[in-house]
């Protein structure tokens, strides 16, 4: 394998070729660095790449498995599934000796001190950490443009955001700047730029993937997930971050399914969809959703029934209140969050002149971006004397409405929800930018699965406009290798589909180095 | 509800130990008041029965013996500090030298 081949090669197929020898993983460093090199500057993915260090550690993988292969084959399937695999990682995941900047100036100049759990994982599993990558400050936005850094632009048009808040990381996939990376999903900022870019992109259960080191937004909502081309790598992603952690006593000891490293595929993957219930939920068929996105949803679920799988309409009638909850409860917890964020400890500091108070209100007023202030500004209101428990208590019980909605349908045994991931195809930039309800509308169909904390996948399902849209499979607590399969089924129901056939841009076509 | 006031707006800023200026608190005022709109029917929702939820994935919380074990050491904590003194984050002082007297 080479040049192109590898670049645009997957996770399972890297695996494979390092296995065998047909490729190396510091070619494929290489080759994506490369890549980078000559587009990010169009792109603008990338917030930090790690040159040396990924090519030492490339190094390092190719050494493995060249000595595995002596071993014999026995020796080569023990190595881990992610041994010499480039990934990014969102730009709030502490990796010892990088920058961490969340988006945001209040970090700016801020070198992590220690590894998030889930860098630490993928340093034990020998993959390639390639670089940080670009995101809504404080992951607060749907599209990247709150980055106070720079612009990412959607590989499919590049006048078009990426979605957000992990753009960067799905730019980055959907560019082949990289197989697989790492974003975070608060009230839908995996699914949905992983709709807008064409890409596969799971939330799984609240607990199922570790927060440590992880910058905070709202931590009852928060989960960290993996971005790919394939639910087989993102399966392969997921099983390599996700498990109990010491460090954060909210992550789950419910095991992982093995099946992840090994998901069905072909006629295996398509069969198995034959008999699973899909529950449609019509509050999911917003006001203001295009045509366009509701055809090739519709498209999508009617080619799971020929598959077999047997589709009801169903209600989730809090649907309508869970974005209102939503930006209740997330501000609120974001403003508690990023009271740390105080000039004193680390990070952008104004401390000096005038007096304690002063440095405080002067390092946030100005190392906080609009809208990050104005998440703020909503929590602190939300949480004060006086407005409490009209909005944030009001917020939690209706919380528990939505989580409700949801138990019903598992009760009435479905095995999953099917639904679109955006109402849209990716947006025009600054089409959003000075109304924050719009933008937050954005958001109306992955932010429900927050708040009652289930996972959601959102897969590649057809264009419009020749734009990507998604599908979203939503499932019960812990589900995440049966919505992969199913995702997998989908992948070899529509392998041949000619929307699969269409790529986005060439982005090296349109010039510009990396910034 | 009714209208977030300006006194308002300026309150809930210094309570979220936001320095902003006239303009940006203007902007804010506009903005808050559009985002309280959209959570006024809220409030229709019938939960008089219903409890609140901080979590729906609710696990049992995990304990672990109580024994101490390595953490960052000092340098590594303190090494984006601003300002440093010893072991120490180095703060402005929060006492005048009379109270401090």
């Amino acid at each position: 394998m080479s040049g192109e081949s590898l670049r645009r090669a997957t996770a399972t197929e890297l695996r494979a070729a390092f296995q065998s020898g047909a490729a190396t993983s510091r070619a494929v460093t290489d080759e994506l660095f490369a890549a980078i090199e000559r587009e990010d500057g169009v792109l603008g993915a990338w917030l930090h790449l790690r040159h040396e260090e990924a090519r030492a550690e490339a190094d390092r993988a190719d050494a493995r498995y060249a000595t595995a292969r002596a071993a014999g084959p026995a020796a080569l399937s023990a190595l881990p599934p992610l041994l010499g695999v480039p990934v990014a990682l969102k730009d709030l995941v502490n990796l010892t000796g990088t920058p961490t900047t969340a988006g945001s100036r209040i970090l700016e100049g801020y070198i992590s001190p220690y590894d998030a759990t889930i860098a630490a994982r993928l340093r034990e599993a020998g993959a390639v950490i390639l670089g940080k990558t670009n995101m809504d400050e404080f992951a607060m936005g749907s599209s990247t443009e709150f980055s106070a850094y720079k612009k990412t632009v959607n590989p499919w048009a590049t006048d078009r955001v990426p979605g957000g808040s992990s753009g960067g990381s799905s730019a980055a996939v959907a560019a082949f700047h990289a197989p697989l990376s790492i974003g975070t999903d608060t009230g839908g900022s995996i699914r949905q730029p992983a709709s807008l870019t064409g890409i596969v992109g799971m939330k799984p259960t609240y607990g199922r993937v570790s927060r440590y080191g992880i910058v905070a937004f709202a931590s009852s909502l928060d989960q960290v997930g993996p971005f790919a081309r394939t639910a087989q790598d993102a399966a392969l992603l997921l099983h390599t971050i996700a498990g109990a952690d010491a460090h954060d006593a909210t992550s789950s000891r419910s095991p992982l399914d093995a099946v992840l490293l090994n998901l069905p595929s072909g006629d295996a993957a398509a069969s198995a969809i034959r008999g699973k219930r899909f529950a449609l939920p019509k509050e999911y068929f917003v006001a203001g959703m295009e045509a366009g996105v509701e055809r090739a949803v519709r498209d999508a679920v009617a080619a799971l029934e020929v598959a077999g799988g047997i589709v009801e309409e169903v209600s989730l009638p809090t649907t309508e209140h869970a974005l209102a909850t939503y930006y209740i409860v997330a501000p609120a917890e974001a403003s508690a969050n990023l009271a740390r964020y105080d000039g004193v400890r680390y990070g952008a500091s104004k401390h000096g002149g005038g007096d304690l108070l002063n440095g405080y209100l002067e390092t946030r007023g100005r190392g906080f971006g609009p809208e990050v202030r104005r998440r703020i500004m909503l929590g602190t209101y939300a949480l004060s004397a006086g407005y409490y428990d009209a909005y944030y208590v009001k917020a939690q019980k209706v919380r528990t409405l939505i989580a409700r909605d949801f138990d019903r349908i598992w009760a009435a045994g479905f095995d999953a929800i099917v639904a679109p991931t955006s109402p849209q195809v990716a947006w025009k930039f600054g089409a959003k930018m000075s109304d924050p309800v719009s933008m937050y509308l954005a958001d109306a169909c992955t932010l429900p699965a927050n708040m009652a904390g289930l996972p959601g996948v959102s897969i590649p399902c057809g264009l419009s406009e020749n734009l990507p849209v998604g599908l979203q499979l939503i499932g019960k607590p812990w589900s995440e290798a049966e919505l992969l399969s199913i995702s997998a089924g989908y992948e070899a129901l529509t392998a041949t589909a000619a929307w699969r056939a269409v790529a986005p841009h060439d982005l090296a076509k349109l010039g510009g180095g990396a910034a | 509800m009714s209208e977030l006031t300006r006194a308002e707006v300026e309150r809930v800023a210094a309570l979220a130990r936001l320095g902003l200026t006239s303009d940006e608190l203007g902007k804010l005022q506009g903005d808050l008041n559009l985002i309280l709109e959209q959570w006024a029917h809220l409030a229709d929702v019938d939960t008089s029965s219903v409890p609140p939820s901080a979590q729906t994935i609710v696990q049992a919380m995990p304990l672990r013996d109580d024994i101490a074990e390595p953490s960052l050491p000092v340098d590594d904590a303190l090494k984006n500090a601003p300002a440093r003194s010893g072991d120490f984050v180095r703060v402005q002082a929060i006492l005048s030298e009379e109270a401090d007297g």
